[in-house]
C-alpha cells in the first residue's frame, strides 16, 4: 500500500492561528487529510515543532531542508520519494496517489465532479 | 490558629496566585512555617524567579525536596519555570541540534520559546507533587507559591488537544505545540487537573493589593478558575497601609484614601469569597522571624516617627524626554508587566513633547477610556486615539474562526477556540491594530502604551506572514519596504521604554522582557521606574521603610539593567489630565 508522508513546517500554535494571514490552504489540506484517510489512505503528518527528530532521520528530508531550508517546507513523500515540495496536494492529487476513485464523493461534492457541471 | 480565614482547616494543597509583586512568595513561606510550626509535614513548593525561600531558610533548596532544619516538619522545593522550560526545549530540540541545519534548529526553538510553554513546562514539574503518592506520601500539607493558569488547564483538559500526536505518537499538523515535548501520560495530567479542582483537595488563595487595577486581574483570574470547577477560592489582600498612618503625612493619606476606596469597590464577583487583609508591615520580610510575623494581626509600631526621608536625586523622565524630543519625530513605545503603569506614562511623556511644539499621536490600550478621554482635544498638536484591546481580540477570533471553522471536527474547533484564548492571540491582535499609526511616525512623534515581545516578533518575522502582510499593504503607496521588527530594530526610529516598580518581582519580569526584545534584536533604550516613594519625601515610617527598599532596586536597574533610566515619584492624585500628567515629569528634588 501506498505511504504518504506530509513533512508540516513549524506552527506557532497548535492552529497556526498565530500567524497573521490564516492559511486557508492548511485548512483545506486536514479535511483532505481526513477524507483519503477515511477512504482507506495511509498518510502521516509531522510538524517541525514537535517532531523534528523524524524530519532528521529521514536523509531525503534532512538534505532537502539543507539545501531548501525550512521556508521550502511543506514536502510531501511517497514511499520515501519526493512527490511535491513547497506546496499542498489538493484533493484529486491525493486521490491519484492513493488510488481512490472520486466517484463515491460525487454525491457529496457540490461541483465539478457530478454530472451538473 | 484561625485568625485569618485563609488557614481555616486548609486542605492538602494550597495554592497562592497573583500578579508578580503581590507577595505570593512570602504569604505562601509564612503559611508553610505557622503549620509546620502547628505540628504539620509541610512541603513548600517556590516557582517564583525571585525566590528568596533559600535565602529566608539560610540554606541551598533548588531542584529537589531539601528539609529546613530551622523549621522541623517543613521542606522546601525550588522549581525554576525557565529552566523547566529549556529542560523541556532540549528534549524535543537536544537530538536534532547539529543534525539539522542550524537556521531550522532555531526556527524549532523559537516556537518552544513562548510563554505558554513556560508555563506548560512548570505545571509538568507539578503533576508528579499533585499525583505522585511516592513522593509526597510524607506531607500533610503541600503549598504552592504559584497556580497554573486557566488556558493551561483548559488546554490540557480538551481531547483535541491530545487525540493526534501523544496517544498514537504520530502528529497532525493540528496538534499542540508546547505539549508535545511533555513527558508525562494523559492520565496523569487529568489527575492533575482532577486533584486541582477537588475542593477537599484543593484551596485556592487569590493574592492581590488594594488596588483597583489589581482586584480587576484578580477578578478575571478567580471567574477563569472557577469555570473550570476551582470553587474552594480566597482573597488575600496584601500590603495595605493601616489607617493611623494617614496622620503621618499628606502622601500616606492619599494613598491610604485611594486603597480605602478601592476596597470599597472591589469588584462583585470577589465579594462572595472568604476574604483576609494584612496589613503592610514596618520590617523587610527576609528571614525566618520576620515571615513568623508577617500572619500576626497586631504589628507593634516602633522607632522614631520624627525622622523625614529626603527624596532621592535621580533622573527625572523630563530629562528623557528632552533626549526623545532631539530626533524631530519617531515611535516611542512603553512595555512592561500590567499594572505598572503604562499608560499613564505614555501619556505624560506624550503632554511633554506636544508642550514642546512637537507634533505627537498618542495611542493607547487603556481598558478605562477615561485618561485618553480627558486628553483629547486639550492640547492643539496632540492626537489621541485608543485601541480596545477586546474588541481587536474578537474582532480577531471572528476572522480566525470564519476562515477555518467550517472545515473542522468539534475536537479541532473546541482546540482552535482554546488557542484563541491564549495571551499571545491578544498581543499578536493589538499589536495588528497599532501598526496601522506606525508608519506615521516617520513625520511626528508616535508614542503606544504597549509593545510586542521579542518571542511575537520572532515568530511573525519567521513566519514571513507579517513581511508579505506588510509589503502587500504598502505596495504602490511610496513608502519605502520595512516591516515591523525592522523598525523596532532601528534605534534611530524607534526607542522602547521599559515600565517597572521598585520592586523585587518587577524588575526582574521587566529584565526578563529585556532578555526576550534582545533576542530579537531590539535593544531598549532606558527603563522607567515609576510610582517610587524614594521619589518623594516622606514622613510616615511604614513609607519610609518601602523608600528605603526601593533603593536597591533603583540601584540595580541604574548600574546593571539600563542604559539611562528616569524615576517617576508616586503622586498624590491620580496623575489625570494635563497639569498632573506634567507633574510626572519634573525633577523629584
Amino acid at each position: 500500500m501506498t505511504t504518504i508522508q506530509v513533512f508540516d513546517p513549524a506552527l506557532c500554535c497548535s492552529t497556526g492561528v498565530c500567524g497573521v494571514e490564516v492559511d486557508q490552504q492548511l485548512v483545506g489540506f486536514s479535511a483532505d487529510v481526513d477524507w483519503a484517510k477515511q477512504n482507506g489512505a495511509d498518510i502521516q503528518r509531522f510538524n517541525l515543532a514537535q517532531q523534528p527528530l523524524v524530519f532528521a532521520e529521514n536523509a531525503v528530508v534532512k538534505s532537502f531542508l539543507e539545501r531548501s531550508g525550512a521556508e521550502a517546507l511543506p514536502l510531501i513523500l511517497i514511499d520515501g520519494e519526493v512527490a511535491l515540495a513547497g506546496r499542498y496536494p489538493n484533493r484529486a492529487e491525493l486521490a491519484r496517489w492513493c488510488a481512490i476513485t472520486l466517484i463515491e464523493d460525487k454525491v457529496k461534492s457540490s461541483c465539478c465532479s457530478g454530472s451538473s457541471c | 490558629m484561625s485568625d485569618y480565614k485563609f488557614l481555616e482547616q486548609p486542605p492538602r494543597f494550597l495554592f497562592f496566585t497573583g500578579k508578580g509583586g503581590v507577595g505570593k512568595t512570602s504569604i505562601a513561606s509564612a503559611t508553610a512555617i505557622r503549620l509546620a510550626e502547628a505540628g504539620y509535614q509541610v512541603l513548600l513548593v517556590s516557582t517564583d524567579p525571585a525566590s528568596n525561600v533559600a535565602q529566608v531558610f539560610g540554606i541551598t533548596i533548588g531542584n529537589q525536596i531539601t528539609s529546613i532544619p530551622t523549621v522541623p516538619g517543613l521542606a522546601a522545593l525550588e522549581i525554576d519555570p525557565q529552566a523547566a522550560a529549556q529542560a523541556y526545549r532540549d528534549r524535543i530540540v537536544g537530538p536534532v541540534r547539529g543534525v539539522l541545519p542550524d537556521a531550522v534548529v532555531k526556527s524549532i526553538e523559537e516556537q518552544l520559546s513562548g510563554a505558554c510553554t513556560t508555563e506548560i513546562a512548570a505545571f509538568d514539574e507539578f503533576t508528579a507533587l499533585l499525583t505522585d503518592s511516592a513522593l509526597t506520601a510524607g506531607y500533610q500539607h503541600i503549598i504552592f507559591d504559584t497556580a497554573p493558569t486557566g488556558h493551561t488547564i483548559r488546554l490540557l483538559q480538551l481531547p483535541g488537544a491530545w487525540s493526534g500526536f501523544l496517544d498514537k505518537g504520530k502528529g497532525d499538523a493540528s496538534c499542540l505545540g508546547p505539549l508535545a515535548g511533555l513527558e508525562k501520560q494523559r492520565s496523569q495530567y487529568k489527575a492533575a487537573v482532577e486533584a486541582l479542582a477537588d475542593p477537599l483537595r484543593s484551596r485556592l488563595i487569590l493574592v492581590a493589593r488594594a488596588q483597583l487595577a489589581t482586584l480587576r486581574e484578580v477578578a478575571r483570574t478567580h471567574e477563569e478558575l472557577a469555570a473550570i470547577g476551582l470553587s474552594q477560592q480566597y482573597l488575600v489582600v496584601n500590603g495595605i497601609l493601616p489607617i493611623v498612618e494617614a496622620a503621618q503625612d499628606s502622601l500616606a493619606a492619599a494613598i491610604c484614601q485611594r486603597e480605602q476606596q478601592a476596597l470599597k469597590t472591589i469588584p462583585e464577583v470577589l465579594k462572595a469569597l472568604p476574604c483576609d487583609f494584612i496589613e503592610l508591615k514596618p520590617f523587610n520580610l527576609v528571614g525566618l522571624e520576620a515571615l513568623r510575623h508577617l500572619l500576626l494581626i497586631a504589628t507593634p509600631i516602633i522607632g522614631d516617627d520624627k525622622v523625614v526621608t529626603k527624596a532621592i536625586q535621580a533622573p527625572s523622565l523630563s530629562k528623557l524626554v528632552d533626549a526623545i524630543a532631539n530626533d524631530g519625530h519617531g515611535l516611542v513605545m512603553l512595555m512592561g508587566k500590567g499594572g505598572v503603569g503604562k499608560t499613564t506614562l505614555a501619556a505624560a511623556i506624550a503632554v511633554e513633547l506636544a508642550q514642546r511644539g512637537l507634533l505627537v499621536h498618542l495611542t493607547t490600550s487603556d481598558p478605562a477610556a477615561h485618561l485618553s478621554e480627558t486628553l483629547n482635544g486639550a492640547l492643539d498638536n496632540l492626537m489621541v486615539s485608543r485601541i480596545d484591546p477586546h474588541v481587536e481580540t474578537e474582532r480577531y477570533r471572528l476572522q480566525v474562526l470564519e476562515a477555518k471553522a467550517a472545515n473542522l471536527d468539534a475536537k479541532g474547533l473546541a482546540l482552535l477556540e482554546e488557542d484563541l484564548r491564549s495571551p499571545c492571540t491578544e498581543e499578536i491582535a493589538v499589536f495588528q491594530a497599532f501598526s496601522r499609526v506606525i508608519r506615521e511616525a516617520g513625520k511626528k512623534f508616535v508614542v503606544m502604551d504597549t509593545a510586542p515581545t521579542g518571542h511575537t516578533l520572532l515568530l511573525l518575522d519567521a513566519t514571513g506572514a507579517y513581511h508579505r502582510e506588510m509589503s502587500r499593504q504598502m505596495a504602490g503607496s511610496g513608502v519605502h519596504y520595512l516591516t515591523p521588527m525592522m523598525q523596532l530594530q532601528d534605534a534611530k526610529q524607534t526607542k522602547v521604554l521599559l515600565v517597572t516598580l521598585a520592586e523585587t518581582t518587577p524588575v526582574l519580569e521587566a529584565a526578563n522582557l529585556q532578555v526576550d526584545l534582545r533576542r530579537a534584536g531590539i535593544e531598549p533604550w532606558a527603563w522607567v521606574i515609576n510610582n517610587s516613594i524614594a521619589a518623594t519625601t516622606v514622613h510616615s515610617r511604614l513609607l519610609r521603610q518601602r523608600a528605603d527598599n526601593e533603593l536597591h532596586e533603583i540601584e540595580r536597574v541604574a548600574t546593571i539593567h539600563a542604559h539611562r533610566y528616569a524615576v517617576v515619584p508616586l503622586l498624590k492624585e491620580e496623575p489625570v489630565g494635563v497639569e498632573r500628567l506634567l507633574e510626572l515629569s519634573v525633577d523629584s528634588h
